[in-house]
């Protein structure tokens, strides 16, 4: 037995200091309750404090840090999108993401593994050619490759697929990374907690007092908050906490599911993604091939697993990487997308005064995370839409300014 | 295996089945105002319940209306569309 160990044991007290502190009972007031501890609502907290000042804040979580889509999605980062207003939007968080580590003072895995989005497809080759267009003019490092080099980089894929769907080109990422998602969601609790924010777990709100048009209080199963600012940042969750509003929005929750293997040693360098296969894949730094497919087919607010989607995703993993078939699959779990129409979040204020969206996190809400705190802190201290959400903004189906994300994860070409 | 009653064909697994989106009437267009109209296209009722949903049995091409609780997972009743369920 390591002496460290012996001597914890026997001292019985906790040597090692604590990530968060437990704050026991909460405040009458805060002057901005988050709903939702997850990377975004604690990120948006963070900023809260960091950068604007505002440090009366409350955090509440009905089950604890990171439960939700924080710790379930394939933690990919990358900005390669196709309109504008998101590919400005995601690169601003990849630039974040690549100094958050520092920042945070915690490790977050953060790797820089190239990203390749195959087209096996004309049609797809067409909607790539056009990404990297958009990308390129917007600064963002991305292009179209053909299969030589898609070869050269990753001599494992079966180029022919099988023969049933050939490898045409595809769209190359280098910035695309991977990371460690709970470490972010831990890494931004404590810089959180620091500057003086109450992380409230297994506390889950049940009602939003509204009066005259404004916030006025949050009812909660640990007692009644008063609060004029409300931000809610529960992605699979909003319909629920939108419903205690009246607030009428396009999300519909879909299941998604992801595995991983069991660890092989390193062998696959970059991340992989076929839209036409419904496939992502990388190699954790753990070894384990992380790997996602599409949305389940039908609206549902559970987040068990179907022997369906480990055959597919199976499959398909097979017509690229034919020499994985001995490889066994080790977990697999669901999050849930809130998916809205167009693909793009929904951000920003609402028709009550004091009640912020950070929502529609489909299949795209991970790499969102740092720029989603920081644009929500700035749209809450200021009472006014940051720039860069201003496109994402509730309103905009009223007003029929959907902005089309065809380059999200979820979308077939 | 997950398994779906078709008023038709009786119980069949749900891979059989394909999903129709939410049962909800149309208002009619020429009198709704741009508001109304947005809010029939794009706004849904996405908290969890029983919904009623129009489903398709892909192999005899039969399309039904299914109650579905959609927190647990369960389908409460399917049955065939009928002028009454149109005023619902």
């Amino acid at each position: 037995m390591p002496y460290r160990l012996l001597k914890f044991a026997l001292n019985g007290k906790h040597t090692e200091p604590r990530m968060f502190r437990a704050p026991e009972k909460l405040k009458s007031h805060y002057d901005v309750v988050i709903i939702g501890a997850g990377g975004h609502g604690l990120a948006a907290a963070y900023y809260l404090a960091r950068d604007h000042g505002i440090r009366d804040v409350a955090v509440l979580e009905q089950s604890y840090i990171g439960s939700g889509g924080t710790g379930r999605n394939t933690a990919i980062v990358r900005s390669n999108y196709l309109t504008p207003e998101g590919v400005k939007f995601y690169d601003e968080s990849v630039r974040l993401f690549q100094d958050l580590s520092a920042d945070l003072d915690i490790n977050l895995f953060y790797s820089e593994r190239g990203h390749f989005t195959l087209a096996h497809t004309d049609a797809t080759l067409r909607t790539m050619r056009w990404r990297a267009e958009v990308n390129k003019h917007l600064g963002v490092e991305s292009e179209l490759v053909g299969p030589e080099f898609i070869h050269e980089q990753c001599p494992h894929l079966d180029l022919s697929c099988g023969g049933h769907a050939p490898i045409l080109g595809a769209l190359f990422h280098p910035p695309g990374a991977i990371a460690r998602h709970d470490a972010v969601a831990w890494g931004y609790g404590r810089g959180a907690d620091q500057r003086g924010v109450e992380i409230h777990q297994q506390t889950q709100v049940t009602g939003i007092q509204v009066k005259s048009g404004e916030v006025v209080a949050v009812e909660t199963n640990q007692g009644l908050v008063e609060t004029s600012r409300v931000l809610s940042a529960v992605a699979g969750y909003t319909p629920r906490i939108t419903q205690l509003l009246g607030i009428r929005t396009p999300l519909v929750v879909h299941p998604l599911q992801a595995c991983v293997t069991e660890p092989l040693k390193p062998w696959l360098n970059n991340i992989i993604v076929s839209a036409s296969l419904h496939l992502y894949v990388s190699q954790s730094s753990r070894g384990e091939l992380v790997m996602g497919a599409s949305l389940d087919p039908y609206e549902l607010h559970s987040t068990r697993s179907t022997l369906d989607f480990v055959e597919g995703l199976a499959g398909h993993l097979l017509e690229l990487f034919p020499f994985l078939s001995d490889v066994k699959v080790l977990r697999q779990w669901a999050g849930l997308s809130d998916m809205t129409p167009d693909f793009s979040p929904i951000m920003g204020k609402t028709e009550v005064k004091g009640f912020y969206l950070d929502s529609g996190w489909g299949t795209w809400g991970f790499k969102a995370t740092p720029v989603c705190g920081k644009t929500m802190s700035y749209t809450i201290a200021h009472d006014k839409e940051h720039e860069l959400i201003w496109p994402f903004r509730l309103s905009r189906f009223d007003e029929y300014e959907q902005v089309g994300e065809k380059g999200a994860a979820s979308v077939g070409h | 295996m997950k398994l779906m009653p078709c008023p038709i064909n009786g119980i069949r697994p749900i891979q059989e089945f394909a999903y129709g989106g939410p049962f909800r009437p149309m208002p009619n267009p020429s009198e709704s105002s741009d508001k109304e109209w947005a809010d029939y296209v794009f706004h849904r009722a996405g908290e969890p319940g029983i919904k009623r949903e129009w489903w398709y049995h892909i192999a005899s091409g039969t399309w039904f209306i299914a109650e579905r609780d959609t927190l647990k997972d369960e389908i409460v009743r399917t049955y065939l569309y009928s002028e009454e369920d149109r005023s619902l």
